[in-house]
């Protein structure tokens, strides 16, 4: 019953989506962009869907559910399996791994038991790392959905998670 | 308590000396006496300046005036008018042509310390980047009303390529014959991207503009697309930038309501639309080719070049690809001529140079000066000195696939001819600073990691080499490694530096080659003696029972 008043709700964005950014494709990308940020991880369901509304064979648009896909799955801001209520991507670049990243990391893996990639059972916590933010006159730095935390020492880690519920 | 504001230096070399340098000295001495001030500046004597024939030399700090040569009869008005006053006395300074190394990076300076030139960051910081208002206010769209009303798209070109401005996104390819061949490609529409895909680590000169200044590439889009007869224009802004991206978003907006982008832009024939496009993270799509494949809806893999974008580019259109920072020097250029941004800058590299400063110094962040500071200028005026008064150890310039250069060479010149002779790469201006606590093995795993994360895959070179570096480079940071692994190493860097397709993957071993030129021993003393010398590798402890008993 539940998953289908998703799949519905699923149908009704993609729409929307589609509206919005035209059925080309070169609107894929938005689109997968708009369902990654509401629903916090891109369904495969919705694949079909966009691949269903953008394919024009009268007007030689030929495309298949692996063009849509091949797109969802290279950038590393999507995902395609659903995430903990909050996200951390912690910067794993040179900048902020001189100056002590590699501390800082270790300390949230201990503190939340979780390796980078991985989301807790509880669903409450994903810990991803990321390339450059481009905040590096503070780092080291990670985000926790959006929430820019600049200049962490290992010290400051327990403080800062407790702030999330 | 005593303060020395001021530092006097005077070159006691035999050919000074013969010349009376002894006299110049004790004649700084007096006359710093009376003029009150033998408590804010300090007079010492430097040996060999290096120079054959300007002595003997007196240097000044902390502005770096070098006079030369400098009589007994020149001293009362250097002190009076520098010292006292504070004027630098531009008749009496020398030549610096032929310094030795130590001071060596007062070349071409001509007398002031290097101050900040802002030309790209003119107005960041200084106007409110969502005000269009702001923006005209501060001499903004003066530049595309004088392209508009007063000049061909020609010349609009041929100023641009006068100035002599190269792209800014880390090739250093000259914009104006990059307009150009776009304007005389046959094909119709044209388009102009802004490269806006900023993912250099360690890179955030582009960000700077886009959130303080994003009009400035609006005008300079606009522009551009006047110059090459294009009516679209693009901007990608990497995803990981929210705010730069809504404040292009209103920038638009506010352009097209003040009739500033759209139809009939200043009552003209010329229109031009901006669309605005959000990367999904993806160091690759920073690559021209690459990012145009993403703005097509596709994955962002580099297309195999040529043809070059200025003839097959966005949906097969002749098409131009600037970066945000290259964009921001249109403006100010065809505002003030190309004459006036030939004086900034060095003969071969013109302009001013945004550089990002971080690592292990006192004072991170963004500077804009002219082409042409050295790395020691950099880390002693802007970086304010090194963290914690430790040594530096090694600069990575250019991000992540730029190069490393060690502390015996931070006094090369930073622009894109010196840097090419040196064998350095300028890349996006960033430079990553580290001290003697940094450990080359550490940084080379960290930096092939990220390659190893962003290779796209498309090619083998590039998605297998990054994969085998890193984990090489890992068991050497275990204490694992042997000797044959060093050269295993130089052989892929070879056949990925050859054969991959993009940059990405021939400039994924640049770290690592330098890493492996400038500080082998250290890499050495991994597989040999088990031992990270700046005792950051996880290297087991050593066991000496286990070394063989003759």
């Amino acid at each position: 019953m539940d998953q289908e008043i998703k799949d519905l709700d699923l149908v009704d964005l993609v729409d929307k989506l589609v509206r919005e950014h035209g059925a080309t494709r070169d609107a894929i990308i938005p689109i997968l962009s708009e369902i990654n940020r509401t629903m916090g991880y891109i369904p495969t369901a919705a694949l079909p869907e966009i691949r269903r509304r953008i394919q024009i064979p009268d007007e030689g648009v030929f495309l298949a559910d692996s063009h849509v896909y091949s797109a969802a799955s290279f950038y590393q801001m999507f995902s395609l399996k659903p995430l903990g209520r909050h996200v951390i991507r912690f910067c794993d670049s040179a900048p902020c791994h001189v100056e002590g990243g590699r501390q800082v990391i270790e300390a949230l893996q201990a503190a939340l038991g979780l390796q980078p990639g991985e989301t807790s059972k509880d669903m409450k916590w994903s810990l991803l790392t990321t390339s450059c933010i481009g905040i590096c006159s503070v780092g080291p730095v990670f985000t926790i959905d959006g929430d820019i935390f600049g200049n962490v020492t290992a010290e400051r880690v327990p403080e800062i998670l407790a702030r999330y519920e | 308590m005593k303060v020395i504001r001021s530092m006097v230096l005077v070159s006691v070399d035999e050919t000074s000396l013969a010349r009376g340098a002894q006299d110049v000295f004790r004649a700084f001495l007096d006359e710093i006496d009376q003029f009150g001030l033998s408590d804010q500046i300090a007079v010492t004597t430097i040996f060999d300046p290096g120079v054959q024939g300007d002595t003997p030399m007196v240097i000044v700090y902390p502005d770096a005036a070098v006079y030369a040569p400098v009589t007994v009869a020149d001293v009362h008005t250097i002190v009076e008018e520098h010292l006292f006053k504070g004027n630098i006395v531009p008749s009496l300074l020398g030549m610096m042509h032929e310094l030795v190394p130590e001071i060596g990076w007062m070349r071409g300076r001509r007398g002031a310390l290097p101050v900040q030139k802002r030309v790209v960051l003119e107005r960041v910081g200084i106007v409110n980047p969502e005000s269009i208002e702001d923006y005209i206010l501060y001499d903004g769209y003066q530049a595309l009303g004088r392209a508009l009303t007063q000049m061909k798209p020609a010349a609009v070109i041929a100023e641009v390529e006068k100035s002599g401005l190269q792209g800014r996104g880390g090739a250093g390819f000259p914009t104006g014959r990059k307009w150009s061949f776009v304007a005389s490609t046959p094909g119709f529409p044209k388009y102009v991207i802004c490269n806006a895909d900023e993912s250099e680590p360690g890179t955030f000169k582009d960000r700077l503009v886009l959130e303080g200044d994003p009009f400035s590439i609006i005008e300079a889009m606009t522009i551009a697309g006047y110059a090459i007869n294009a009516h679209e224009g693009y901007i990608y802004v990497r995803g990981e930038y929210p705010l730069a991206y809504q404040r292009i978003e209103n920038a638009i907006h506010q352009a097209e309501a003040h009739g500033l982008l759209g139809d009939h832009i200043f009552g003209t024939d010329f229109s031009f639309h901006i669309h605005p496009h959000a990367g999904a993270g993806a160091y690759i799509c920073g690559e021209e080719t690459a990012l145009i494949e993403s703005l097509e809806g596709k994955r962002g893999m580099p297309r195999a070049r040529p043809p070059y974008p200025t003839t097959f580019g966005l949906f097969g259109k002749p098409t131009v690809v600037n970066n945000v920072e290259t964009l921001a020097n249109i403006p100010p250029i065809l505002r003030n001529g190309a004459v006036w941004y030939r004086e900034i800058g060095s003969p071969k590299s013109t302009g001013t140079k945004v550089y990002t400063i971080l690592g292990n110094v006192n004072f991170k962040g963004a500077i804009e000066v002219p082409m042409g500071i050295t790395i020691r200028e950099v880390i002693d005026i802007y970086g304010k000195g090194m963290k914690n008064g430790k040594k530096l150890k090694l600069v990575q310039t250019g991000g992540s696939s730029g190069t490393v250069v060690p502390a015996s060479l931070q006094d090369v010149p930073l622009d894109f001819d010196a840097f090419r002779n040196a064998g350095v790469s300028l890349g996006s201006g960033t430079l990553l600073v580290c001290d003697e606590d940094t450990c080359v093995v550490d940084l080379a795993k960290v930096i092939l990691r990220f390659f190893r994360n962003e290779s796209c895959g498309k090619c083998t070179p590039c998605r297998i080499g990054t994969l085998q570096l890193y984990e090489i480079v890992s068991r050497i940071s275990e204490g694992n490694g042997s000797l044959g692994d060093l050269d295993l190493m130089l052989k892929i860097s070879a056949a990925m530096s050859e054969v991959s397709n993009c940059g990405l993957g021939q400039t994924a071993p640049t770290a690592l080659l330098d890493i492996l030129k400038y500080f082998r021993e250290e890499v050495e003393a991994h597989i040999i003696d088990h031992v990270c010398p700046a005792g950051v590798c996880p290297i087991p402890q050593y066991a000496p029972e286990a070394i063989p008993v003759e």
